[in-house]
């Protein structure tokens, strides 16, 4: 196909850019719960999609995007406390493979529960009214509203970033992350710190699925294929590292958006290939401990 | 007198017992299917469609119309009494699975016939298995290659469009009016590679330029990365080959991207389920083709009475394309058995091959050769406002009369005439 310019390969830089951070933004709250907490969240793609739904639902009642960008957050990371609190916390301190049980089973129970409640077939989500529209970012037409998930994401990484490292209670959930042994000996309730880290992660995947919603509408289903691609994203970056999950995220959206330029068959393909030369090259990944799941 | 209603008490419990424990032995005993056999035994239509994945919405509205058609068989009398049953199975859109579901539903649960499946791709695989098995085999979605001698078998049948005919319709309207430089957006599997197929057959009628086909894999979600490529190519029209989901997405995000503005976007098939779940903002302006719209009711009679009676069936509800695909696909089979009297395959074969009918869109019959529907295609364009009800989303732009010209010949497919 003729017509390469250098505009178009700029754009489809962006583009990629673009779809990276909506990788980053599922994969950090993946990171972050895999890192602290060694719990491999397989439901995270299911907290996503109820992210969405509840949003759905919001606004069916009344509600609009600008109050579901707080909203839906705060339901979904209180639900995740509740799912800490009742189901994994009795798994900690046995092998690494219950918690990833029953998360995987958790997922298949929530995603029923949405098709049993909402049917299974998608609704549509409308683009909030003043971010509709592409554009012009210099090197051609870009959709608004995937500049202000761009945005959006900058914003929570920003706050992560200053809750983690800033506050004293950062600071304890590092050090219950390092050594959780030894932060309880210190006279700090580590379950508690644990607990809040869950309900952290699960909230930014219910805030990841509501701004994916004016994307690609809502589905019962729609957290299946974003979890595979997220945990490329963790295992490129390392798991548990939330540095190496952004790095990890802007590269696959790089990556995924110049092989659809050239060769758009191998679009999807090209993910796993990355994560097999990344693994064969640096099996802890780019910012990975080393010997974190044994 | 208490005593004596308590004796009477513990031998109806001790009978009920013997009762449920023969039950049992009968219900996994060998006998069962021969009891199940006799004359009164239902008539059952296997019915394997995928009910969950990115085609769920269409699937589930060909159950309800399914369901329909079975209900005015058996209102009717069903045959000489005997009822008919459709045997629902969800096949995920995964040929594998549809292989399994469907020798399920031949070995186990005997059907007599099957009716369904919604891809390209998986109703080849669920007519392999009835083929083999010598079980009439109604195929109610889109494909080219179930025409053709090497999948074909004098089982198989096709009451759903093909490729040809849906791209030659949309291709002949859209290429005399929106332009000659056309670009194509694809799902990367048999139903996409079809339908680019048919539009450049008919597209050298009208010396279109193909500037380049972009193929995604089928459940696709994003396709941020693939339009700006397709914007720079700068086509007069976007031809965009895909179905369910994909085809929500794919056109809602090229509403975003600003597409739109200067380039007519195509599409060989507008699904009503999905305009539905997508909105009309997504679909606005596309035209594409259909077997059916319930608009069309103005037109003819047969689909007035269909839309009543779906409507009465699903609380004033309007059926979809493929619904009425689901309802026609189970009434030609139905209709077939009574003008037979009788199940037996040969029979009804001969049945279906001399029906002439009206069910619920105007004249069809199936050709000799390759048991095609032969019937209209509707091309329509999305609406965006004045829409007097919820299922009041397109407008039907032209008609391409019922015509076994539109079709590729007997000779074509590798039948001999």
């Amino acid at each position: 196909m003729a017509g390469l310019s250098f505009d178009l390969i700029a754009l489809q830089l962006f583009a990629g850019l673009a779809l990276g951070a909506i990788y980053v933004l599922f994969a950090i709250g993946l990171s972050l719960i895999f890192g602290m907490l060694t719990v491999v969240n397989f439901a995270h793609g299911a907290f996503y999609m109820v992210g969405a739904y509840v949003g759905l639902y919001l606004i069916s009642i009344g509600g609009n995007f600008w109050t579901c960008l707080i909203a839906v957050p705060i339901v979904i990371g209180l639900f995740g406390l509740a799912v800490e609190r009742v189901l994994i916390r009795p798994l900690y301190g046995r092998g690494i493979d219950y918690p990833l049980l029953l998360t995987f089973g958790l997922s298949y129970v929530m995603v029923e529960c949405v098709r049993i409640a909402f049917g299974k077939t998608g609704y549509p989500f409308d683009t909030p009214e003043v971010l509709q529209g592409a554009v012009d970012i210099g090197v051609g037409y870009f959709p608004l509203y995937r500049l202000f998930v761009i945005g959006a994401t900058a914003v929570v990484l920003l706050a992560l970033w200053l809750f983690l490292e800033k506050t004293s209670f950062g600071l304890i959930i590092r050090a219950g992350a390092r050594d959780p042994q030894i932060v309880r000996v210190l006279g700090v309730d580590v379950s508690r710190v644990w607990l809040i880290v869950f309900g952290i992660g699960t909230a930014i995947a219910g805030f990841a699925g509501l701004l994916a919603a004016p994307l690609q509408g809502v589905i019962p289903e729609m957290g299946g294929t974003i979890l595979a691609e997220a945990f490329v994203v963790t295992v490129v970056g390392g798991m548990g590292s939330i540095g190496g999950a952004v790095l990890a995220g802007l590269l696959v959206g790089v990556v995924v958006s110049m092989t659809s330029l050239f060769a758009p068959e191998m679009a999807k393909v090209s993910i796993f290939a990355l994560m097999a030369i990344v693994l064969i090259v640096r099996p802890q990944g780019f910012f990975g401990r080393a010997g974190l799941m044994s | 007198m208490t005593k004596k209603v308590a004796k009477a008490g513990s031998i109806s419990r001790r009978r009920l017992l013997t009762t449920a424990s023969a039950g049992a032995v009968l219900a996994v005993s060998p006998f069962r299917i021969n009891l199940l056999q006799a004359e009164e035994a239902p008539i059952k239509i296997g019915f394997p469609v995928p009910l969950t994945g990115p085609y769920g919405a269409e699937a589930q509205d060909q159950v309800r119309a399914g369901q329909l058609a079975v209900a005015q068989f058996n209102d009717a009398g069903g045959l000489n009494g005997r009822k008919a049953e459709l045997v629902v199975r969800d096949d995920k859109l995964n040929p594998g699975e549809a292989a399994t579901r469907t020798l399920e539903l031949v070995e186990k649960e005997k059907v007599n016939f099957v009716v369904g499946s919604l891809s390209a791709a998986v109703q080849l695989a669920i007519n392999n298995v009835t083929k083999e098995r010598g079980v009439i085999f109604n195929s109610i979605s889109q494909s080219d290659a179930i025409n053709e001698a090497a999948d074909f078998s004098k089982f198989t049948f096709h009451e759903a469009l093909n490729p040809h005919m849906t791209s030659g319709a949309v291709g002949r309207y859209a290429f005399a009016k929106f332009g000659k430089k056309v670009a194509f957006l694809t799902a990367d599997y048999a139903y996409g590679h079809e339908m680019v197929r048919g539009f450049l057959e008919v597209g050298k009628e009208f010396n279109i330029e193909n500037l380049g086909d972009i193929r995604h894999p089928l459940g696709t979600t994003d396709f941020s990365t693939l339009l700006p490529r397709l914007q720079a190519l700068k086509p007069d029209i976007l031809c965009i080959s895909n179905f369910g989901r994909d085809q929500q997405i794919a056109l809602k995000q090229a509403t975003d991207f600003g597409i739109k503005k200067s380039i007519q976007i195509i599409a060989p098939l507008l699904s009503h389920a999905s305009r539905v779940a997508a909105g009309p903002q997504a679909f606005e302006g596309v035209v594409g083709g259909c077997s059916f719209y319930w608009g069309i009711e103005d037109k003819f009679a047969s689909t007035k009475a269909f839309n009543d009676a779906f409507r009465k069936m699903y609380d004033g509800k309007l059926p979809t394309d493929y619904g009425a695909l689901g309802y026609g696909g189970v009434r030609t089979v139905l209709e077939a058995v009574k003008g037979a009297g009788s199940v037996e395959t040969d029979k009804v074969v001969a049945a279906l091959e001399a029906l002439k009918y009206d069910y619920y869109k105007g004249p069809q019959y199936y050709r000799k050769c390759d048991h095609q529907s032969v019937q209209s295609v509707l091309v329509i364009k999305s609406k965006s406002k004045d829409m007097k009800n919820e299922s009041d989303v397109f407008e039907v732009l032209s008609t391409e009369e019922p015509n076994e010209k539109y079709l590729r010949t007997c000779e074509a497919l590798g039948h001999k005439s």
